[in-house]
């Protein structure tokens, strides 16, 4: 192995990378729109849900939990209703997710026996959100009927000592809600690096085999190895830039804490970088078409970080053989030690086995790249 | 000869599938020496080539390259050639030295030579005041001279040149003969493949091949005389089908065979049969038959010589 022709070869590649912008600035920007994309898409933060009221008493009280329901982050408040029969087409026609209806005797039966009654229509069809938006749902009720009955003790002169409980199952809802980015964003980060590390290197040796400059190429007295090397550097600096977009997006758009350090961060995302940039490379050598090269190494990067990384599904929630497979899958270790950088601040002692994992992964990658290609036109 | 020659096949055997590709092909090409293949498209030039340069392995027979067999040591035949492949094969969106930089980094030339050999190959592609120029946007000529240049940038001993001069203007390929000349008498042996017939004459020795079979070899004024067994007449007549029947039964009549507009009519006393073919032709009611005694070409012996092969093999060379 010579440094010199690896040397020659990064050089070549980088001042192709640098001749065509409009690529360069595919590579870059596309990190960029899969972390707004994949980061609003799949949230599982629910906001503003269209609501829609029927108010069957129109009194001080219904129009106040009316009011509580709109002013909360969770609620737009899109319609009110005027009977009943409006409530299903507009369920239908998804105006609303949930529509809230006051009974007629809803104060009066408030004061007297001091439970009103209330009923929330939701749109079943997306389960999720429908569960989620009654939760919510609970809690915006729960919080009117605690400022109602501490009103009524205050009224009465007298200090509040045994209020009805907090609503505990509310509170835990509104903590679920905001620790799920934090635990997303991370999956989201290695689910565009894999995507945009294989998508680097997929083109590379296919552009030559397409250009007919390959043949030329193998003429010479190159090595796979060096060739692999020469090759992959390049693109390890621009796979290093686009981490450094999407880790910046996660800390300081979708604001996920960080606790750990940066070098850390970067250490490991080298070894996951190496990884993906090697898919990239092997699909290019045994594909010679870069658009087919392309297709396979999303294929290849895309379906298993999102089915079997525990990024979307728990693993320890999948049947036991399917378990098994998520250890070949580099995501799994690099979500893992993402989460444990940003979430725990836990440092390389504390994530050696991943690690290690990762680098194992890494060096068998590289050794198989190294390997793939054969410098023969048979 | 053996001893002293750069390139040596022998039996050379080529298969792709049932298909052969190569036919059991022998010749050896000394230093210096500059070898001509010549032949139509799908011959087998290319395959040659390339199993020469280490890119197919053959399927049988051997062959050997400076010295190395090309079955056992593909990386060694690789590091002693140049390779100038038939499609342009330098990146285009690179410039004419980041290209000749890149190959000479890929083959080693030494740091303190590299600027020295990269002026040299500019200078001899007369590529001066272009050396900055992306190569996509140079025009063939100056593509193939540079892609010549960087094919000698390390100083290699054979030259393997595949169809180095289609879709390149007459005037570039005169040139680009000179610079092959010029390799040749510094020592270099180049094989060079065309379908150009008039270019097998820039030759040394010239083979010329045909559906993987070597159909005969030496040098252009052998390759003639051997082949072209007689005298030659050109003859122009309007109804080519009808005259064509007319001369191959006239007496001392060996071959005739259409070029262009042309009949090419060989015979064994051009002086005494000319006027004879002509009243023969006239005598079919045929006006203005002009006959001329011509020289043979490479193209009258590639004709005559792959005919004889194609209809009665006993008779090939």
């Amino acid at each position: 192995m010579r440094l010199r022709r690896i040397k020659a070869i990064a050089v070549k590649e980088g001042l192709q990378i640098v001749r065509d912008p409009r690529s360069l600035m595919i590579a870059l920007l596309l990190p960029l729109m899969q972390m707004f994309m994949f980061g609003y898409g799949v949230s599982l933060d629910v906001q503003r849900i269209p609501l829609c009221v029927l108010d069957n008493e129109a009194s001080q009280q219904s129009r106040d939990l009316i009011g509580r329901f709109a002013a909360s982050r969770y609620f737009s408040l899109v319609r009110a209703l005027g009977g009943q029969r409006d409530i299903a087409p507009r369920l239908d026609d998804g105006t609303c997710r949930i529509v809230l209806v006051i009974p007629s005797d809803f104060s009066r039966s408030l004061n007297d026996t001091g439970a009103g009654r209330l009923q929330a229509l939701l749109d079943g069809t997306d389960s999720n959100t429908a569960n989620i938006a009654a939760n919510y749902a609970k809690a915006v009720v729960s919080a009117f009927s605690i400022s109602l009955q501490l009103e009524t003790v205050q009224r009465k002169g007298g200090v509040p000592q045994s209020l009805t409980p907090v609503d505990v199952e509310a509170r835990v809802w509104f903590n679920e809600e905001l620790e799920s980015r934090n635990f997303i964003v991370p999956g989201i980060v290695a689910l565009v690096m894999a995507i945009v590390g294989a998508q680097l290197t997929s083109l590379t040796i296919a552009r030559e085999w397409e250009r007919g400059t390959m043949e030329l190429l193998i003429s010479t007295p190159v090595q796979p190895m060096e060739l692999m090397i020469g090759k992959l550097l390049p693109y390890f600096c621009v796979g290093l830039a686009d981490a450094a977009i999407c880790l910046a997006l996660a800390v300081f758009w979708f604001d996920v804490p960080f606790r750990g350090t940066v070098a850390t961060l970067f250490f490991t995302t080298s070894l996951f970088l190496l990884v993906v940039l090697s898919i990239g490379y092997i699909v290019s050598v045994s594909i010679r078409s870069q658009v087919g090269a392309s297709q396979i190494a999303l294929l290849l990067t895309m379906l298993p970080t999102t089915l079997l990384s525990g990024f979307a599904f728990p693993i320890d929630q999948m049947p036991a053989l399917v378990q098994g497979v998520t250890f070949l899958v580099s995501a799994r270790y690099y979500i893992l030690i993402l989460k444990a950088v940003f979430l725990k601040g836990s440092g390389l002692t504390a994530l050696a086995l991943p690690i290690l994992c990762l680098a194992l992964y890494a060096l068998v990658l590289v050794v198989l790249a190294a390997r793939a290609f054969r410098k023969t036109l048979d | 000869m053996t001893s002293e020659s750069r390139i040596t096949v022998d039996g050379l055997i080529k298969r792709f599938g049932d298909f052969v590709a190569l036919d059991g092909i022998s010749f050896a090409v000394g230093a210096g020496e500059i070898m001509g293949f010549l032949g139509p498209n799908g011959a087998g030039k290319s395959t040659l080539i390339r199993i020469l340069c280490g890119l197919l392995r053959p399927s049988g027979g051997q062959a050997s390259v400076a010295g190395i067999d090309v079955a056992s040591d593909p990386e060694g035949v690789r590091r002693r050639i140049g390779y100038m492949s038939q499609k342009f094969s330098l990146y285009g969106d690179l410039s004419v030295v980041e290209n000749l930089r890149f190959f000479g980094g890929i083959y080693g030339v030494p740091r303190s030579a590299l600027d020295g050999q990269v002026a040299f190959v500019v200078e001899m592609a007369g590529l001066q005041g272009r050396e900055d120029s992306l190569v996509a946007t140079l025009a063939g000529g100056w593509k193939q001279r540079l892609a010549l240049g960087a094919a000698i940038l390390h100083r290699p001993s054979v030259l393997f040149l595949d169809e180095p001069t289609s879709g390149v203007d007459p005037q570039s390929r005169r040139r680009f003969w000179d610079l092959i000349h010029r390799l040749g008498a510094d020592g270099v042996s180049v094989l060079v493949s065309t379908h150009y017939m008039d270019e097998a004459e820039y030759c040394n020795r010239i083979a010329l091949i045909n559906r993987g079979r070597l159909i005969t070899l030496g040098t252009p004024h052998e390759i003639k005389a051997r082949s072209v067994a007689g005298e030659l007449l050109a003859v122009e007549a309007e109804d080519v089908g009808r005259a064509i029947a007319a001369l191959r039964e006239a007496p001392g009549v060996r071959n005739v065979a259409v070029f262009g507009r042309l009949l090419h009519v060989v015979v064994d006393d051009a002086a005494a049969r000319a006027s004879e073919l002509k009243a023969r032709l006239n005598a079919l009611g045929m006006a203005g038959v002009r006959t001329e005694r011509i020289l043979p070409t490479m193209e009258d012996s590639f004709v005559h010589l792959v005919g004889r092969a194609g209809r009665s093999p006993e008779g090939a060379a």
